[in-house]
């Protein structure tokens, strides 16, 4: 009885319960890493380039983009800043 | 008089319970018993486990914050193990005070320690607050401990990306070298499916990988009564850590990574009675 218990749950759940969780970890750590989920400075670091940037041009929040992509050998901070066209700047 | 090949290695995982403190003993007295002058540093500041595990809980006067604050010196701090003549230990504080370990202060003991030990393993606390974040800051190696399950995995992963960005040798653009120690380890359970791979988790954390240590009853022993694993008694886990140091000091080279993961997983079979 037991022994064919832990045969079913062989073929059954238990068998396929390590693939599962393998897949789930490509998913969330594909999201952790794009996240930059370990740089708890970036929002800092967003707000400091804002006042930086406003020194010189008018900007809002929404107009700084920074992003920390992991790789497997490095990590990308990406900064993505529009400014506004020259008509808005002096208007 | 500063030893050049002066290693500070952090023992780090993110998620808690996963063997850091077993590790950093066992691998600390494995490089005393192979002569390297060591010491292993207990950065878990309030919950000081290091010296239980190590044996020398009631030798314990001043700590690391101590010294930090300048109440005691190094060396009355360190302690000397009593069965190896390499080996010491900087006990942490029992201090409720999360800001008693400061970056100065560590890197100012941490730079005193180099000036006499060939190895400063640093037993970091769980979590990503201050006292991992400071156990790993200044380490030019870390050991990532990992259980073959998926929130260790995923802990595991994060500090990785901690380690690449908030070390200073990151911040100098320096390499800082990773080693995956995969423990508690269930050859039997990997078998049937039910537990992740060697292969999964390498494939997944993309770090070179130091050893695998099998869940093992020898470990539960050894803490019982406060010998480190390769200071015990002959056992599948004290095997298992003494490869983990033959690859740490770069006795079995990369290219024959292979090899030696294969004879690794065969020493786990055979200890491997009934399936775990
Ligand atoms: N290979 C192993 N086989 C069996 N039990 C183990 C193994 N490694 C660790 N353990 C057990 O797991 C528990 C946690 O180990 P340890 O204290 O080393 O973890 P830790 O990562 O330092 O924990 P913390 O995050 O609380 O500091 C202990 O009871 C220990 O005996
Ligand atoms: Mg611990």
């Amino acid at each position: 009885m037991n022994i064919f218990k832990k045969f079913l749950d062989g073929i059954g759940t238990n068998r396929k319960s390590a693939k599962v969780a393998r897949e789930r970890l490509q998913i969330v750590l594909s999201h952790q890493r794009s996240d930059g989920g370990d740089i708890d400075f970036l929002p800092k670091l967003r707000h400091e380039l804002l006042t930086v940037i406003c020194k010189y041009v008018k900007i809002d929040q929404e107009q700084v983009n920074v992003q920390l992509q992991r790789t497997e050998n490095c990590s990308i901070l990406e900064l993505n800043i529009t400014l506004p066209s020259a008509k808005e700047q002096t208007a | 008089m500063v030893k050049s090949e002066s290693k500070i290695i952090v023992v780090t995982s993110g998620k808690g319970g996963v063997g850091k403190t077993t590790t950093s003993a066992a691998i600390g007295a494995e490089l005393a018993n192979r002569g390297h002058k060591t010491v292993v540093v207990d950065f878990d500041i309030g919950l000081r486990n290091l010296d239980l595990i190590m044996g020398c809980e009631r030798r314990v006067i001043f700590d690391f914050v101590n010294v930090i604050q300048s109440d005691a010196n190094l060396s009355q701090a360190l302690i000397k193990d009593k069965r190896n003549e390499n080996l010491f230990i900087l006990p942490a504080s029992q201090t409720r005070d999360k800001d008693a370990l400061t970056a100065e202060g560590v890197e100012r003991v941490l730079a005193d320690l180099r000036k006499e030990f060939a190895f400063i393993i640093c037993d970091s606390p769980a979590g990503i607050e201050r006292g991992a974040l400071l156990a790993l800051r200044y380490a030019d190696e870390a050991i990532i401990v990992t259980n073959p399950e998926v929130s260790s995995v995923r802990d595991s992963d994060r500090i990785i990306g901690v380690l690449n960005s908030r070390t200073q040798r990151a911040e100098q653009n320096l390499e800082i070298k990773k080693h995956l120690l995969l423990t508690r380890y269930a050859q039997g359970r990997v078998q049937r499916g039910e537990m992740l791979s060697v292969e999964d988790v390498q494939e997944i954390l993309a770090i070179p990988l130091l050893g695998i240590i099998p869940e093992s009853t020898a470990v539960l022993n050894a803490s019982n009564s406060g010998v480190p694993v390769t200071l015990g008694p002959v056992s599948d886990a004290k095997r298992a850590y003494q490869q983990a140091v033959a690859v740490l000091l770069g006795e079995e080279s990369q290219s024959r990574q292979k090899g030696w993961k294969s004879k690794i997983l065969e020493g786990l079979k055979l200890f491997t009675r009934s399936p775990a």
